[in-house]
């Protein structure tokens, strides 16, 4: 029961940290926006706050890694420069596509927001459809 | 500084909920995709809390005039389906898969101090600043 109760509790804090940027900030909670806004892309006036969501970001880990450890087990038994490839495809898709899980996946589909809606949905098919071809390939051994 | 702290707190809890939920575990997130082979659904359980909490509080928020720190909305405008938000996602979907990291997981993992959250992070931005240069040449219609 534990495998369900624990997802449910922290999407629960998910969808409150989305709703606390959006009643305090006024804004939706997508994480690669964020990131790109700070990083690669900054705007004048536009770059603090991003800076600060991510430190806030850093911290959690921390917190995680202290008191939660088992966050950060099970990784994938794949090769490290899938890691490359990867952070390239999700870096570049992303910002492409105008969101990641958080943007689109829970901020997009809570405004039922038509273009949300469609790159979920994409991105979960491209997924689930990656893992088949990527386990024929031997990726994951 | 009143929305920096704020945001420092959102991502603060944005992290915990990550961890909590088993976001950060990519083995989880391969199982999660993996419907075909050993299907392990239980976090779909996270975007079920996620927009259930959302979607309604999202409606009340939006009664408000203004956000309580800031004069004014700052909320996605584009309404079009575009090529490349399609593309752009299932590029990401694909990365997804590879590694079992989307971007606010592998950014929390940063704090593990791990070997392999840091390469896919550090790709990641890369991949970021490839499309800020192709963007510049093409100015995609996102």
């Amino acid at each position: 029961m534990n495998e369900y109760v624990m997802p449910l509790f922290g999407g629960a804090l998910i969808g409150l940290a989305a709703s606390l940027m959006l009643y305090w900030n006024g804004r939706v909670t997508g994480i690669s926006g964020i990131i790109y806004g700070a990083t690669v892309a900054p705007k004048k006036g536009d770059v603090s706050w991003r800076w600060f969501f991510i430190f806030g970001m850093l911290f959690g880990g921390l917190l995680l890694k202290i008191f939660l450890p088992l966050s950060f087990v099970e990784p994938l038994p794949t090769a490290h420069w899938t890691l490359v490839v990867a952070g390239l495809l999700v870096g570049f898709g992303t910002v492409l596509g105008s969101g990641c899980t958080s943007g689109h996946g829970v901020c997009g589909i809570s405004r039922l927001s038509p273009r949300s809606l469609i790159a979920t949905v994409t991105f979960m098919v491209a997924g689930i459809m990656a893992v088949v071809l990527f386990r024929s390939m031997g990726i994951y051994e | 500084m009143k929305n920096k702290i704020a945001a420092f707190f959102v991502g603060l809890l944005f992290s915990l909920g990550l961890g909590i939920s088993g976001m950060t575990r990519p083995l989880k997130v391969f199982g999660f995709l993996d419907i075909f082979g050993n299907w392990n659904a239980s976090l779909i359980f996270v975007m079920i809390g996620a927009i259930a909490v959302h979607l309604v509080t999202y409606r009340i928020i939006l009664n408000q005039k203004l956000p309580l720190f800031s004069d004014q909305w700052h909320l996605p405008t584009k309404k079009e389906i575009t090529l490349p938000l399609v593309i752009g996602s299932f590029l990401f979907g694909v990365g997804w898969a590879l590694a079992g990291y989307c971007p606010g997981p592998a950014l929390t993992s940063l704090s593990s101090f791990e070997f392999r959250p840091a390469l896919f992070f550090a790709s990641m931005i890369f991949g970021m600043f490839g499309f800020r240069l192709l963007d510049r040449q093409f100015n995609f219609k996102r």
